[in-house]
């Protein structure tokens, strides 16, 4: 907990009056299939809440964003959790800034695979979709310029990441045991990694390069015995060096995205790959409906030796967006292996009611996975998530 | 900006003396529209929508705007949601342009991702609003073609009667009808044909209120949608001119800021 320095260090700004927000969840998971292990549940109903604190001083030059994030799972004990989503001080100048404490970072324009986004460590206990990120201690300085934004990072303080416990669904069979990882830098969760990215546009192109050097987010998984005697998985991260391109260009009613990245580790290098299209068909038989049509390839050149699923995949997907009051939307997609059999499908819907709350659903399908494919321990993990949001 | 101005007005001159056709008129009057609003340099602003269905059931839409002048193109725009809470944070960033599309990027605050986004759909409903994005972004001449219809009164103000057609092929109106006053050009009411040329909204602005003793602002436009029943109401507050904004205050570092 390296960021309690920080937290002492803001605490003067925190006392001036500043602005609360945030959301409290109330989430329910039901998986129809029987789970693989006798001790996993079928139905789970989860708590989170995640306040926002936010404070803007030195005529809006300065400011201080904290968000506190906790989960309560009435199954999983690796699932009720709490995370330091963000706690950072904001420094803008003329065409400069700087940031520095726990944050969040997002790089990338693709919609079914992120491989440029490589800052925060997945908080995978929470979906796995691995859109949810855990707090990164971090240093940023920024120069925006006539060329671009140049953007420097110093990251501090690994994080692992989140698995599903033993009693929890959508998890790998043995469970990973989170209180033994392995590094292979020597400095272990103190090593200090570094970023820089580019980004910039050019009329409807928009580019980014980046390169990071550090703690790879993604562990290997490796069996282990423990005294007990039982078998369980323990993380591995390497070291790594990525460089990647992001590039989307904006043509009319057409999206085209790419993003690639060349990753060094130490067991060799690799490429990956994935890219597409989004259409969006606006205004359907003259209503307000936009219908939005998607497909990405993804690509990974170790093929079978990968650590990703998508190595060679089709990801297609359906997106409406109706334009109304209350803000309804739903993305439907399918992610099809073109070397197996396999495929995964996934649905999220959302709609506003009035103007505090809002309900989601989410249905996660993953069929005929081959026992090689990574997501195989997914193949008896169907379930359906109903979520009901209070936003203040 | 004042060579601008004073551009517009020595072209203006010509035009006015000679007897101008219907179209020459209406784009000369679209003109002295903009030549009267140019040179703000930029405005902060609160804009609060009240979105009515037609059983009476309300919404409300809470932003704030913070609106550059950019010369010899279309403005830019940052707009931060405050209300509905769920998109609280989120951000919207438009550099219009006088010809073609205009670039966008959207920001969501939950995934602190900066999305660019297709423009091209102009026509479709702001935030579930009356109001369509073509409806509140930067009113360039160049965006339509104009016909002088008549003189006429709008609420016992004296005023030009107008039409204007859209250049681009996107929106979603054949032609808009404006009552623009005579004495100070500015627009009092607008009606909006659909792509059938039916009428389809009426936006009536009220309250004007001048500042920096040259721009005027309405306080509240309000929108009626007589296909739908649907109305909006915007109302705008805490105008703040020459409120010292520059360049810097739009891009995607600022669009993460913004909140």
């Amino acid at each position: 907990m390296r960021y309690w320095r920080w937290i002492i260090c803001l605490i003067p700004s925190l006392l001036q009056a500043g602005e609360w927000s945030g959301f409290l969840e109330l989430q329910g998971r039901y998986f129809p299939q029987q789970a693989t292990d006798a001790e996993q549940s079928d139905q789970i109903i989860s708590l989170a809440f995640q306040p926002e604190y936010y404070q803007r001083w030195d005529s809006g030059n300065q400011n201080l964003l904290f968000v506190p994030f906790i989960r309560w799972d009435s199954e999983d004990n690796e699932r009720t959790h709490g995370d330091l989503r963000e706690l950072i001080w904001t420094y803008a100048g003329k065409r400069w800034e700087v940031q520095a404490g726990v944050g969040r970072v997002f790089w990338g324009v693709t919609e079914g695979l992120h491989l440029v986004d490589v800052i925060n460590q997945t908080d995978l206990v929470e979906n796995p979709d691995g859109e949810q990120k855990l707090g990164q201690p971090l240093i940023k300085a920024s120069l925006e310029r006539d060329w671009g934004i140049l953007d420097l990072y110093a990251l501090f303080g690994f994080r692992e990441r989140t698995f599903p416990g033993e009693k929890g669904r959508l998890r790998t069979h043995p469970y990973v045991d989170q209180d033994h990882a392995q590094y292979e830098s020597e400095h272990e969760q103190q090593h200090l990694d570094y970023a820089l990215r580019w980004s910039h546009y050019i009329g409807d192109w928009d580019i980014g390069l980046s390169h990071f050097n550090g703690t790879s987010r993604d562990p290997q998984l490796t069996p282990r015995i423990t005294p007990q005697g039982d078998i369980t998985l323990l993380p591995y991260y390497e070291l790594m060096r990525q460089t990647s391109l992001d590039l989307q260009a904006t043509k009319g009613d057409w999206l085209w995205k790419l993003e690639a990245i060349h990753r060094s580790i130490d067991s060799g290098s690799y490429n990956a790959a994935t890219g597409g299209f989004e259409y969006t068909f606006v205004g359907i038989a003259e209503s307000d409906i936009d219908i939005g049509l998607l497909g990405e390839y993804m690509y990974d050149d170790r093929r079978d030796d990968a650590t990703t699923p998508f190595e060679n995949d089709l990801f297609l997907g359906f997106r409406l967006t109706a334009n109304d009051v209350d803000g309804s939307e739903l993305l439907a997609g399918v992610i099809k292996d073109l070397d197996e059999a396999g495929w995964m499908f996934n649905l999220e819907a959302s709609r506003r009611i009035g103007s505090h709350w809002k309900t989601s659903a989410q249905i996660r399908l993953w069929s005929d996975i081959h026992q090689q494919d990574p997501l195989f321990v997914m193949h008896r993990d169907d379930y359906a998530e109903v979520t009901i949001t209070r936003f203040f | 900006m004042t060579l601008r101005i004073l551009l517009t007005s020595l072209l203006l001159i010509p035009t006015a003396m000679v007897a101008a056709t219907p179209e020459e008129k209406g784009l000369e009057i679209a003109t002295e529209v903009e030549a009267r609003d140019t040179g703000f340099h930029d405005f902060k602003a609160t804009m609060t929508m009240l979105l009515k269905n037609r059983h009476g059931e309300e919404s409300l839409r809470d932003m704030r705007n913070q609106t550059l002048e950019v010369e010899n193109d279309g403005d830019k725009t940052l707009v931060v949601f405050d209300e509905p809470r769920d998109v609280k944070g989120t951000a919207l960033l438009s550099f219009s342009h006088k010809v073609g599309d205009d670039d966008q990027w959207l920001y969501l605050p939950a995934l602190k991702r900066v999305k660019r986004i297709a423009s091209r759909n102009k026509s479709g409903p702001f935030m579930g609003s009356e109001f369509a994005y073509e409806d509140i972004s930067s009113q360039e001449v160049e965006k339509y073609t104009y016909k002088y219809i008549a003189d006429n009164e709008h609420e016992g103000i004296a005023s030009f009667l107008i039409e204007r057609y859209p250049v681009d092929p996107n929106s979603g109106y054949t032609r808009q009808q404006l009552s623009i006053d005579k004495e100070r050009y500015i627009p009092l009411k607008i009606d909006y044909y659909d792509r059938k040329n039916a009428l389809l909204k009426t936006l009536v602005f009220r309250g004007y209120q001048q500042y920096l003793n040259q721009y005027w602002r309405a306080k509240e436009m309000f929108m009626d949608n007589h296909q739908t029943g649907k109305s909006t109401l915007l109302t705008w507050t805490e105008y703040n001119f020459r409120s010292g904004l520059t360049d810097s205050d739009f891009n995607k570092n600022s669009l993460k800021r913004a909140r």
